[in-house]
Order: structure tokens, then C-alpha cells, then sequence
């Protein structure tokens, strides 16, 4: 982007977020993922002749939690509208989805722009959140020039979350991506699974110079699955519409495809022409009524949100805002950082377990992919380790050992340790003997030492821990040396 | 036995004391449909060896003592509910052979109570006519006078029960479909609230204005077959969860008091002369019985034909988007790309009135076009229902014409779908209030029955039910039966 100095992205973000309900938004048919193709689909789904949708109610508690949550307006009343248009993976020629009065208007979430403690604060404020159904899919791979159809989505509830376009940065829509990704799995209400579809993000871009105030004609960036390829599909697209216009071109409004194989986008279709999607009223459902006592008790049902906990976490526990935030971004980071802690009852320390989860542990999910969820070192045997680092069991470095043999699936830190002989010599008369016998096999540089030669108590250090192959206490080793070489130089002045 | 000759009261009767058999019965309509359905096409599919093994089955729980107002009971579904097992076409090239996986909840409703259907009828395809002369499988002849026409959408069942062909039949009314063949065909018809009946497994044309109802020989044998019917139903969200009074028990109602609004504005522009002295003849019947007549004011009829035929094919532009050629019903040959499959399945598959609204509603329903037209139609819908709420005010029930004429030629109107839409002036303005209304034969006029409607506030079918009833036992329009059909067939 430094080459594209004087211009301006904004962006905005639509997120498609399908509701972890047990069955089907307007039928009774299971939502899992990966059944065989049309297996959870039923006559509702398929949009056969003479059926009638009938409304999840857990889908509507679903979205109301969200806007409790993003502080937006719950509608006590909302309608469903039909979106009229023709694909083979929409059954019934229509979607079910609320325009005119959307259950979720307003509200908005605060995301960190920035780098660790240099990060600062902005507001992302959202336009709305309305319920729908997914659509099937079409399957163009494996059909020799047919297309298939799966209608195991069709009917999944969904929350279409809008923001405004108040993002100027593929970094900044990462943030606020990741901050929806957090609260609504945090509210329990979407699994979060952007490889299988859960939770889609569309990204509207648009790039003007600087200091106009008109918007420049905007893409919708399609076919991101995960936040990675999130803020390469924005930078390239930013990129692109910027070297367009510097080329005399014009942007066209355009759905556009992310290849995160090329790292580029591409056309799908043109939106010159704006689409009639003929809305009206579904006259098949009632309008969504909300009792208030219903809302209230919804609110008060609310579990702790990220912003909320991640406060509590610098407050109670004197965590810096960059791990607090680090911590709480989402909802399984936070929960592997209080189980651990926990799990090492009184001697727990909340900064020593911080460091350990958003350094060590994150840095080796990270190089190997994995959810920490999924970590091969559990809560409980991570706390384990800590607790023989707080005693002094371990040194940082022999801990780091010792994890990396448990993620390697060795067994638990206190066996490992145990069949590996790691444990630290700290007993101050064992390492008194081994500091002797060393001093006593180099009396030439224990003379040179005395004499002036400082460099040289690494080289006591060295042979020492040599010796103590490894084990010793580094501090009580250091103590033990001093001493030593100091009482020799005076029996050696005597 | 004469069996079509008897009510449903009668043929309970009769098979609770063993007089006959449900199979009997059932034999004795069949060979009645196979004698004269060929004549009248008022059944687009026979199910004889269904309706047999239901029959025996009826027998079987009457002879283990079970009794029921419609155990072993013959009827006919109009071809647009569905059926497990048997054809639903709503008389459409589009869905041809298609069978549905499930059952409409009417007709769950009406299995349970062991009723036995002889097959289901022809109708105006997808509902959408007042002559069912726009079905895929032929136009329905008139019982009464085979060159005219039956009246729809219902057609096919007002058909077979004019000729006695079954007891008592289906239907569903969006803007007329029960009333105006019921009136047409001479026999009595009741369009329930809207909410009244499941629309579940009913085949929409309009969703806002469809329901279900049913087209029979009298007041009393409707009441029958429509308490079986009614009821709130989980699978419709816009079914009413309002209890379902005892429509039998409450047919007799007193009349003494009972206040008639006649809509002045009905009697004026249109109206047939001999259709309006029928209907003041049935009036001044009425009045002997104990009621009063009252004068009301319905100003909107010409609004309501406006605002129907924008709201029933907006609707149906949208729920007709399902029949696409790619899961069910009709595909054309050799699709070329998905836009060609999409164009000429719907071109083959829908016939033209049917491309007509499919075309009025998508328009109505376009941008730049959805306030001029679908939201205003909205607002009309909304002075309408609150003028009846006004009448009611002054009346019980209000009386008046199902439809400016009797039965016309069979292919008088079909150049002109305007003159057509016309049929629909009175009935359908109780589709978009959501009201119960009811047919009821009140004479004829060149020898093609008339009928009178009545109409009530919300949920008052009981009363509509009575009020014909009262009529009913004090006239014999509605045992009328066209000559040809009279006799027993052997």
C-alpha cells in the first residue's frame, strides 16, 4: 500500500453467519455438516408443491442474542420478506429473508487498528442483522459437464450481519471480522467453521483519493474462507482498483471470486444493472413478535463478551491490554487460559500462564495449524508444567523441553521429567560438591581468575552445568560460584 | 338404493345400523362416476381400487362398533391437495404425474376420519380461473346444461356434486373458487376465514387469500365435512389457533332477530335482473323466517377486483417460482443451458391464463412498480376489510349476489380474461377481508341455477352455516338435480 499513497480504501463487510440450531430454519430437518448430499433435506427444504415453512424459534433467540450483544435495536416486531430470483440450488424460486424490518438494527463493536500496545481503538458501527435461509449448493466438480445439487444448507438459519463501510484497511476488516467471529461464538450461536461455511465474510470495496468525500464504486469480494485470505483478497482488490483508475480505467460494480491459489480475484458477474429481486412480504409467516419480558430474560442470559472479559482480565489479574485482548479473541483461547490457571489452584500465576499461551503454545499451533481446541497439550498438563516452573522444578529452558515432549504425545510433564532425569538439582550441598571438584581440577584458572580474569566464571558456569548435565539451578549455581571463588581467593591471600 | 339422494346424515345412518356397507356405497358412486364423468371430465383422476380398500377398511371400524360422521363416507379432493400415492396435478401440464410424499393435512384430517375419496377433481389449473375451461386436462361441462360452464376453479367438484356423482367434495377459494361454481352448478358451497382450515399440502396459488372449504348437497352435510376439516395446524403458521365450535350441533340457530345486510352498491351496476329477483325472493324467505333486512354500504368491489388481480398473481408469481424443471414436475426436452431449461419448462409446462398472472404479478412486483401497485393494492386490502368491519356494525350477516350472472357459455369469455375477471366482483372481496362466505342455491334463471352468498364476520361459519340451513329447511333449490343425473345407475 506505500506505493498507493494518497489514496483511500472503504470497506465494508457482510457476514453470513449460519446459526448452530439442531434443526433447519423453517423445518424440521438436522443442520450437520458433511451428510451425504440431500439426505437433510426435506419436502420443505426441496420446496415441493403445497409445503409451508413453520419458524425456528431458537433461530430467533439466536439473533436477538447477537444484537443484545452488539448493543444494537432488537425489533420486538419483524417480518420475513421473499427474495424473488431463479438458481437450482434456491428450491422454491425465493429465499425467506427480512428486508423491510430486520430483527437486529444499529449497534456496532470496537476493534484494535494496530499492532500490540501501539494499537488503538475504532468503532465499527453495524447496519443491521436479519435472519434467512442458506441456499443449497451446486456441486460442478464430478458431474461431466451437469451440475449437481446438494440441499443439506438449504433452510440453515443464517444471520446476515451488515456493517457500514467504516473499515479503510484489509487489516482494520480482518479485526472487525475477527471481533463477530468471537462474539458470536462466544454467544454460542454459530461454530465459527469458516472452512465448512459457517461463517462467510463478503467484502465490499471500494477506493477513492484522499480527502473525497464521494465513494468510489464498489466490488463485492466473494469466496473467502478464512481471515487470511480475508485481507489478501482485500489488499489485492484495493490494489487492483487503485492501478485501474491510475491506468484511466473505471471500476465496475462487480461480484468478484478470491483464488486464494493464485492470490487474485476474479469476475463472477457484473451488477451494472441492479437486481430486481421482486421483495414483498412472505404472506406464508407471521411477523416475528418478541415478548419484552422474552428480550429482558435473553439479555440477562448473556455470557461474558470478549471486551468485558478481556477488562476483567487486566483488572484482576494485571495483564497487559495486548495479551488481555490476545487472550479473549476468541472464546476457546480464553477458555484454555482460565482452565489452566485454574488447574494450577493457588499457585497459579496469570502472567506466567499468558505468556506461555499466547507465546509458546500459540507460536506451535500456529506453525502446525492446529485450533487450540485441538492442542496436543492439554489445559490441565500445561498447568501441570507450570506448576514445576513455579516450583522451580524446571528451568524456562528444560520447560520448554518438557512441553515439546508432551506435544510430541511423550506423555505428562511430571513423567517426562521423571523418566528424562530433569529434574533441578537445587539442593545448595550437591551443587557446593560439583562447584569443588571443578575449582579443584583448575587451580591455574581459578588463580587467573582471582587475578582480575572476570570472562572467566562462564567458563566455571559452563562446567559446572556440564557436569550437573544441565540440571543445576542456574541462580543457585551462580550464588554457589561467587562465593566459592571469592572464599578461595581468600584462603588462596592467606 | 338411490344413495345419492340421501344427505350425509342419511348414509351415516345407514352404515352405523348395517343398512349397507361403505363398500356398497363406495360401488354405487363409482359406477355413478363411471357412468357419467365421461359426459361432465369433472374428475381429472379416478382412484376406484383406493377407494374400495378405504371402503373396506371404513367397514372394518364400523363393524368393531366405531361410528363417525364421515366413517365410510365417499368424497372428492379437488386436484390440489395432496396426496400420498395418488397424482396431485392442479390441473397443470406442469405437474403432470407428479405424486406427492405426503399428505395435505385436509386430507389427513379427513382420512382419519375414514372418509373414502373416489379421486380427485378438475379445476382451472393452478387454480387460477372462474370457468375451468383453463385446465390441461379439458374443461369441465355444467351438470345443469352441458354448453355451460361449470364456473372455478373449483369446477370439477361442483360438477360431480350437482350430478351426484360423489356426497360432497373439496374445493378452495382465493377469489370465488368454492362460491361461484357452488352458485353456477346449483348446489352450496362454504369458503371458511382465512386461517380456518390447513393450508398444508394445498398447492398455493395465493398464500394471503387461499383456503380450503368444501362444496356439497346442503348446508347441513357442508357443516358435516367442514368440522372434520378445521383446525389449527402446527405445519401452517397462518392457521388460527381459534377452537372449532360443533357446526352440527349449531345449525340451528334462531333466526328471530337475526339482522341481513344487503350491500345497496351490489345491486346496482352489472348485476343481472333476474339473478338480483332471485336473490330478493330468497331474501323475502329470510325475512318469513324471522330476520331483518338492513341496508349497507360496500363501496369497494371495483377496488377489490383491482387489488385482487395485483396481490393474488403477486403471490403467484413467487410461489409458482418452485416449478423450474429441476427437481419435479415438467422438464423440457434437451435443455441446451440453464436459462433454456428454466424458459421452456415454464412455457410448456404453465398454460396461458397461468403465463398471464405469473407475468401481471412478476410486474407488479418490480422495482419502480411495487409501491404504485402491490403496496397500494395492500392499502385497498386494508379499506376493504375495515368496510366490512363497518357493515358489521348494522348486521350478522351480510347477503347478496355470488356473481353478476348464472353460468355462461363455455367459451364465451375466453378472448377476453377482463370480462372474465368480472365474475369474481362479489366473492372477492371476502378473500382479501379473510371472511367466511357461503353459496347457497336460491332458483334458477333460463334454467341455470343462482345462487345467494352469505358472508360473516371472522370465524362465524357457524352461523352461515344455520342461516342457510334455516333456508334450506323451508326450500328445495338445493335438492334440485339436473334430469340426466337423477335416476339411479344400475
Amino acid at each position: 500500500m506505500s506505493s498507493h499513497a494518497g489514496w483511500e480504501a472503504v470497506i465494508g463487510l457482510e457476514i453470513h453467519t449460519q446459526l448452530a440450531t439442531q434443526s433447519k430454519i423453517f423445518s424440521g430437518a438436522a443442520t450437520a455438516f458433511g451428510a451425504e448430499p440431500n439426505s437433510q433435506a426435506c419436502a420443505v427444504d426441496l420446496g415441493l408443491p403445497g409445503v409451508l415453512p413453520v419458524l425456528n424459534a431458537e433461530a430467533v433467540r439466536m439473533a436477538a442474542l447477537f444484537g443484545l450483544a452488539v448493543g444494537a435495536h432488537v425489533a420486538l416486531e419483524s417480518t420475513f420478506d421473499r427474495k424473488n430470483y431463479f438458481y437450482p440450488d434456491l428450491p422454491k424460486g425465493y429465499q425467506i429473508s427480512q428486508l423491510a424490518q430486520p430483527i437486529v438494527s444499529g449497534g456496532a463493536v470496537v476493534i484494535a487498528v494496530g499492532e500490540g500496545d501501539k494499537a488503538v481503538q475504532k468503532t465499527i458501527h453495524l447496519t443491521r442483522a436479519h435472519l434467512e435461509e442458506d441456499a443449497g449448493k451446486s456441486l460442478h466438480e464430478d458431474f461431466a459437464g451437469a451440475t449437481g445439487i446438494d440441499l443439506n444448507r438449504a433452510g440453515t438459519p443464517l444471520i446476515e450481519i451488515v456493517s457500514e463501510p467504516e473499515m479503510s484497511s484489509a487489516a482494520e476488516a480482518v479485526a472487525y471480522a475477527r471481533k463477530i467471529h468471537a462474539m458470536v461464538q462466544y454467544l454460542g450461536i454459530c461454530d465459527g467453521n469458516m472452512q465448512e461455511g459457517s461463517f462467510r465474510v463478503d467484502a465490499n470495496v471500494s477506493v477513492r483519493r484522499r480527502g473525497d468525500t464521494q465513494l468510489g464504486t464498489r466490488t463485492e469480494v466473494k469466496n473467502v474462507n478464512s481471515f487470511r485470505f480475508l485481507e489478501r483478497a482485500i489488499d489485492y482488490e484495493i490494489n487492483r482498483q487503485i492501478e485501474l483508475i491510475e491506468d484511466g480505467g473505471r471500476v465496475q460494480q462487480q461480484t468478484r471470486l478470491y483464488d486464494p491459489n493464485k492470490d487474485e480475484t476474479r469476475m463472477m458477474r457484473t451488477k451494472e444493472a441492479a437486481d430486481d429481486y421482486r421483495y414483498f412480504p412472505d404472506p406464508d409467516l407471521l411477523p416475528v413478535i418478541i415478548k419484552p419480558e422474552t428480550l429482558e430474560a435473553w439479555r440477562a442470559s448473556l455470557p461474558e463478551l470478549p471486551d468485558a472479559k478481556a477488562a476483567r482480565y487486566q483488572a484482576h489479574y494485571g495483564l497487559s491490554a495486548y495479551d488481555s485482548s490476545v487472550l479473549t479473541s476468541a472464546k476457546q483461547t480464553a477458555a484454555y487460559f482460565e482452565q489452566t490457571l485454574a488447574a494450577m489452584g493457588k499457585a497459579g500465576d496469570a502472567k506466567l500462564v499468558a505468556n506461555w499461551v499466547t507465546g509458546t503454545l500459540a507460536a506451535q499451533l500456529n506453525k502446525e495449524g492446529l485450533e487450540i481446541s485441538l492442542s496436543p497439550v492439554p489445559a490441565d498438563l500445561l498447568a501441570q508444567l507450570l506448576l514445576r516452573v513455579v516450583d522451580n522444578t524446571l528451568s524456562n529452558k528444560l520447560a520448554k523441553e518438557v512441553f515439546d515432549a508432551v506435544w510430541a504425545g511423550e506423555g505428562t510433564p511430571d513423567g517426562i521429567i521423571e523418566a528424562r532425569g530433569l529434574k533441578q538439582i537445587t539442593d545448595t550441598g550437591a551443587i557446593e560438591a560439583m562447584v569443588g571438584a571443578i575449582l579443584a581440577e583448575h587451580p591455574d584458572k581459578v588463580a587467573e581468575y582471582r587475578a582480575g580474569k572476570d570472562k572467566l566464571f562462564g567458563f566455571f558456569v559452563g562446567l559446572v552445568m556440564k557436569a550437573a548435565k544441565g540440571k543445576a539451578n542456574p541462580q543457585q549455581l551462580n550464588d554457589v560460584l561467587k562465593s566459592s571463588l571469592g572464599s578461595c581467593g581468600e584462603e588462596g591471600g592467606v | 338404493m338411490s344413495y345419492h339422494l340421501k344427505t350425509l346424515t342419511q348414509l351415516r345412518a345407514g352404515l352405523a345400523s348395517r343398512a349397507f356397507s361403505a363398500r356398497e356405497l363406495t360401488v354405487s358412486f363409482l359406477n355413478r362416476m363411471a357412468a357419467h364423468d365421461g359426459g361432465l371430465n369433472s374428475f381429472i383422476t379416478q382412484t376406484p381400487e383406493q377407494a374400495l380398500l378405504a371402503a373396506d377398511l371404513a367397514d372394518k371400524r364400523l363393524a368393531a362398533g366405531e361410528t363417525g360422521p364421515l366413517l365410510g363416507i365417499p368424497y372428492a379432493h379437488k386436484d390440489i391437495f395432496c396426496t400420498a400415492g395418488v397424482r396431485t396435478t392442479c390441473a397443470s401440464k406442469m405437474l403432470g404425474n407428479w405424486v406427492a410424499p405426503y399428505d395435505a393435512s385436509v386430507h389427513q384430517k379427513l382420512a382419519a376420519a375414514g372418509a373414502v375419496m373416489l379421486g380427485k377433481t378438475n379445476m382451472d389449473e393452478f387454480a387460477m380461473g372462474s370457468s375451468n375451461e383453463n385446465s390441461a386436462f379439458g374443461a369441465v361441462k355444467n351438470p345443469w346444461d352441458h354448453t355451460a360452464v361449470p364456473g372455478g376453479s373449483s369446477g370439477g367438484s361442483a360438477a360431480a356434486v350437482a350430478a351426484r356423482l360423489v356426497p360432497i367434495a373439496t374445493g378452495s377459494d382465493t377469489g370465488g373458487s368454492i362460491r361461484q361454481p357452488a352458485a353456477y352448478c346449483g348446489i352450496t358451497g362454504i369458503k371458511p376465514t382465512y386461517g380456518r382450515v390447513s393450508r398444508f399440502g394445498m398447492i398455493a396459488y395465493a398464500s394471503s387469500l387461499d383456503q380450503g372449504g368444501v362444496l356439497g348437497v346442503s348446508a347441513a352435510d357442508c357443516a358435516v365435512m367442514l368440522q372434520a376439516m378445521a383446525g389449527h395446524d402446527a405445519r401452517d403458521s397462518t392457521s388460527a389457533p381459534v377452537p372449532v365450535p360443533d357446526y352440527v350441533a349449531q345449525l340451528n340457530q334462531p333466526m328471530a332477530g337475526l339482522r341481513i345486510g344487503v350491500p345497496r352498491q351490489w345491486f346496482t351496476q352489472g348485476l343481472s335482473v333476474s339473478v338480483a329477483a332471485r336473490i330478493d325472493d330468497a331474501l323475502l324467505e329470510l325475512e318469513a323466517l324471522g330476520a331483518t333486512r338492513v341496508a349497507i354500504d360496500l363501496p369497494d368491489a371495483p377496488l377489490a377486483l383491482a387489488a385482487y388481480y395485483l396481490i393474488a398473481p403477486a403471490e403467484a408469481s413467487s410461489n409458482l417460482s418452485r416449478f423450474d424443471g429441476v427437481r419435479f414436475g415438467h422438464r423440457c426436452a434437451d435443455p441446451q443451458d440453464l436459462n433454456d431449461l428454466y424458459e421452456r419448462s415454464r412455457s410448456e409446462g404453465f398454460g396461458a391464463e397461468v403465463q398471464r398472472r405469473i407475468l401481471i404479478g412478476t410486474y407488479a412486483l418490480s422495482a419502480g412498480y411495487y409501491d404504485a401497485f402491490y403496496v397500494r393494492a395492500q392499502r385497498a386490502r386494508r379499506q376493504i376489510a375495515a368496510h366490512f368491519a363497518s357493515a358489521f356494525a348494522h348486521c350478522d350477516v351480510i347477503a347478496g349476489p355470488v356473481a353478476p350472472n348464472v353460468a355462461f357459455d363455455l367459451g364465451a369469455h375466453s378472448k377476453d380474461p377482463a370480462t372474465m375477471y368480472l365474475e369474481d366482483i362479489y366473492t372477492i372481496p371476502v378473500n382479501l377481508a379473510g371472511l367466511p362466505g357461503m353459496s347457497i342455491p336460491v332458483g334458477f334463471a333460463g334454467g341455470r341455477p343462482v345462487g345467494m352468498q352469505l358472508i360473516g364476520p371472522a370465524f362465524t361459519e357457524s352461523r352461515l352455516l344455520s342461516v342457510a340451513h334455516h333456508y334450506q329447511q323451508h326450500t328445495d333449490w338445493h335438492q334440485q338435480i339436473p334430469n340426466a343425473y337423477r335416476e339411479d345407475v344400475v
